[in-house]
């Protein structure tokens, strides 16, 4: 869904992974491209400038500039102020103690309300509720055909009267009519409007007054581009709205509309449109959806993780390593150490950006965690030498290492030929870092 | 949060204002400098130009501007609006006129733009140049969108050929071509559904359309119009490339242009696929379109 900032933000943060400390002007680098980002994700450049400007007083005012892990704390910061505005997810309505609940779905024109009428029909009666759809767009042609036909695909009792009638008629009446039948949800359909026509804003201000919904939701078209704070904002001033429902999310969009009109209402979303079934919508997970904005995984998790854990000064001398590829066994099974006093292997290889994929391919015996003892045990029973020079592990030193670690010389040699992967990859890593190798890998892999 | 989004909302909705009184300042100092750039950015930005293309554009009067004795704001305002006309006005004109008879127009774009509305209006344009228009209900996925079309030909006098629900665009489009000969028609509109340009299949969809079509007058369709709604964002860019790529799209018709929203991508698109915008949709009624004209639309996107 946000794949394409995500991308854009990892290169942000991968120039920023490579150096050590940084400077307030490496900061402000960071942020104006953060900010051009976002633009290009259609976040409206208001909401931007705030956005950068509150990440900026953050990332200045703590201790990010002297950390040993800047990038990671200014991805932090963003990361935290994404969820602070992106809010909680809310994947339900409102029901109210007094049945029917009344839903009212508005919108721009073409912006998804009937057919995400439809999607919350079919999601409320799986949830138990006997909902009724009420059509209440009587301008666009054949629009009530639409919802009628939605109905009888999904066998969902729809109400209408054609289109003569006044639309705070139809919607009092199918109210009515849900009452006598027992329906338990009414789900009013009106016709999508412009927020800048007067009078069919008023009659949505009528038909409220009217009948006062439980619900008021927006439907927002995650293709909307800067007008999308606009909309949302005369929509919220003018009518009132409870939460909103992004469609189309099964495109390419960048979708930053949705952090504008969280930041222009402050509703909640309450669900994602992701394709043109009516079966296709979804909670909204803020925190996925700011995962995915920064390509980070769970990163913040891992954050933390780490920074409890991690011997800072360490870390810094193992960097270096990483980054001059003079990194040896010893060093590895510190490593190690390290990592198993943050939990198992297999949920860290899932926070790590791009490792969740790699993680699902690997063979479940490289997740395990006797795995890690093993490997443990192995590089104990090498002599310092042997640790520091594992090319000097022939035959004979290889049977003594297995039978002093209680394994087998083809595990010492499994363990061998994966060290020596591992550096190879670490070359390449500090390659990339110094910009001459094209070969992208996971930003953060080596930074624990 | 509602107090903050109340100061963003006031924040935002006098835009227009604050940006008229902000360049009212600036002309007024008479001074060239980077608050008129800065205002000048955010007017393209907020239309949704994208960021390439304003700095490209704003590039391009800088270094007109730097030619020029003691520029003025007014000048750089007047260079922009002369570049953004000269973007828009590449290629030169719309595909000639063509003899071909009858002449098949495809509509494409993602779901919602305005397609079908826009089919109503096309039909109308040419049935009031005396010509005789049939539409092709090729849209056989939504719910009720063949009825949608329908109730447009009865309200602007154009026959509709469709077929059930679910059956094969293809298949309607071919037999509307075919109708079309055999009753003397001078233009075909055929109606797709609402496709996400991500969607492999639906895009293959499309163009088995595109290839029916071709059975039966290889030069058909004669004009593949992309319906783009003008309160798209960046994402534009993107339909545009994709569509262009599927069905080799001859023209833009940009809609909604009667809200608040300016569509600025279409600028991105016409620099960047060198594709035309033929007409722009100004509401729903059946006269709301317009053939579109490059300094109109620069007047109302940059005042
Ligand atoms: N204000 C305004 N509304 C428009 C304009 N063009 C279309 N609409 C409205 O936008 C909504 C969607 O229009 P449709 O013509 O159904 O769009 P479509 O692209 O055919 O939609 P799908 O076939 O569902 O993908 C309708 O409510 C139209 O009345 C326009 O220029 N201005
Ligand atoms: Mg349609």
């Amino acid at each position: 869904m946000f794949e394409a900032l995500t991308t854009k933000l990892d290169a942000v943060f991968k120039k920023l992974a490579g150096r050590g400390r940084l400077s307030e002007k490496d900061v402000d680098d960071a942020l104006r491209e953060v900010r051009v980002a976002l633009l290009e994700a259609d976040v409206h450049f208001r909401v931007a400038r705030d956005f950068v400007a509150r990440v900026r007083e953050r990332a200045v005012g703590s201790d990010v500039l002297g950390s040993l892990t800047p990038g990671q704390q200014v991805v932090k910061i963003v990361h935290e102020e994404l969820l602070s505005v992106l809010g909680e997810g809310q994947p339900r309505l409102s029901l109210s103690p007094t049945p029917p609940t009344v839903v009212m779905l508005v919108g721009l024109q073409g912006s998804g309300k009937t057919t995400t009428a439809a999607k919350l029909a079919l999601h409320l009666r799986k949830g138990g509720q006997r909902p009724l759809l009420v059509a209440a767009d009587v301008y666009r042609p054949a629009a009530v055909e639409q919802l009628v036909t939605l109905g009888k695909q999904l066998d969902i009792p729809v109400y209408q009267q054609g289109i003569a009638a006044d639309p705070v008629e139809i919607v009092q009446n199918g109210i009515r009519r849900a009452r006598e039948q027992g329906n338990t949800v009414a789900l009013l359909d009106t016709a999508g409007r412009l927020h800048v026509d007067d009078e069919m804003m008023q009659e949505l201000v009528r038909i409220k007054e009217r009948i006062a919904p439980h619900e008021v939701l927006l439907v927002v078209d995650a293709m909307t581009g800067q007008d999308a704070v606009r909309a949302a904002g005369d929509f919220h001033q003018q009518v009132g709205l409870t939460g909103l429902i992004l469609s189309k999310m099964d495109g390419d969009a960048r979708g930053g509309a949705a952090l504008s009109v969280r930041a222009v209402t402050g509703v909640p979303v309450k669900f994602l449109g992701t394709g043109e079934k009516t079966d296709a919508l979804e909670p909204y997970h803020p925190d996925r959806l700011a995962s995915r904005i920064l390509g980070m995984g769970d990163v913040l998790t891992l954050i933390e993780k780490a920074q409890a854990q991690v011997d800072q000064a360490k870390a810094a001398e193992m960097e270096r390593k990483f980054r001059t590829a003079s990194f040896t066994l010893e060093d590895f099974l510190d490593q190690l150490q390290q990592v198993k006093q943050m939990g198992p292997l297999s949920q860290l290889l899932e926070m790590i950006p791009g490792m969740s994929r790699v993680a699902k391919n690997l063979p479940a015996s490289a997740l395990d965690d006797r795995q890690l003892k093993k490997v443990e045990a192995i590089i104990y029973s090498m002599t310092p030498l042997e640790r520091r020079r594992p090319d000097v592990i022939d035959g004979s030193r290889r049977r003594r290492i297995a039978a002093g670690s209680g394994t087998t010389p083809a595990d010492v040699n499994q363990l061998l030929n994966q060290f020596h992967q591992m550096q190879k990859m670490m070359k390449q890593y500090s390659q990339m870092l110094s910009g001459r190798g094209g070969r992208r890998l996971p930003g953060n892999m080596f930074r624990l | 949060m509602e107090e903050e989004a109340a100061k963003i909302r006031q924040a935002v909705a006098p835009t227009r204002q604050t940006w008229f009184s902000r360049m009212a300042q600036l002309f007024q100092r008479g001074q060239l400098d980077q608050a008129l750039w800065d205002a000048l950015e955010e007017a393209l930005i907020s239309a949704d130009v994208g960021v390439a293309t304003t700095e490209r554009l704003l590039e391009a009067v800088k270094a007109r501007v730097r030619q020029v004795d003691h520029p003025s704001p007014e000048d750089a305002h007047l260079a922009l609006k002369e570049e953004m006309v000269r973007t828009l006005e590449t290629p030169p004109a719309p595909p000639p006129e063509l003899s071909a008879c009858p002449r098949v127009v495809l509509v494409v774009g993602v779901n919602g733009v305005g397609k079908t509305t826009t089919i109503g209006k096309l039909a109308r344009h040419f049935r009031s140049q005396g010509q005789r228009v049939l539409l092709a209900a090729a849209d056989t996925f939504r719910a009720a969108a063949t009825e949608q079309l329908q109730l447009w030909g009865e309200r602007v006098g154009a026959e509709v050929v469709a077929h059930q629900p679910g059956a094969d665009p293809g298949a309607v489009a071919f037999d509307a071509l075919q109708a079309a000969r055999s009753r003397d028609v001078d233009v075909v509109i055929v109606d797709t559904a609402g496709r996400l340009h991500t969607k492999v299949n639906l895009m293959e969809e499309l163009k088995k359309v595109r290839r029916v079509l071709q059975r039966l007058d290889p030069q058909a369709p004669h004009e593949v119009l992309l319906v783009l709604d003008a309160t798209t964002g960046q994402n534009g860019l993107l339909q545009a490339r994709a569509f262009t790529e599927a069905v080799e799209v001859t023209g833009v018709i940009l809609t909604k242009l009667d809200g608040t929203a300016k569509g600025g991508i279409a600028l991105a698109i016409c620099a960047d696929l060198g594709l035309p915008l033929v007409f722009v949709g100004t509401g729903e009624t059946p006269e709301d379109l317009a053939p579109f004209d490059p300094a109109t639309y620069v007047d109302a996107l940059l005042p």
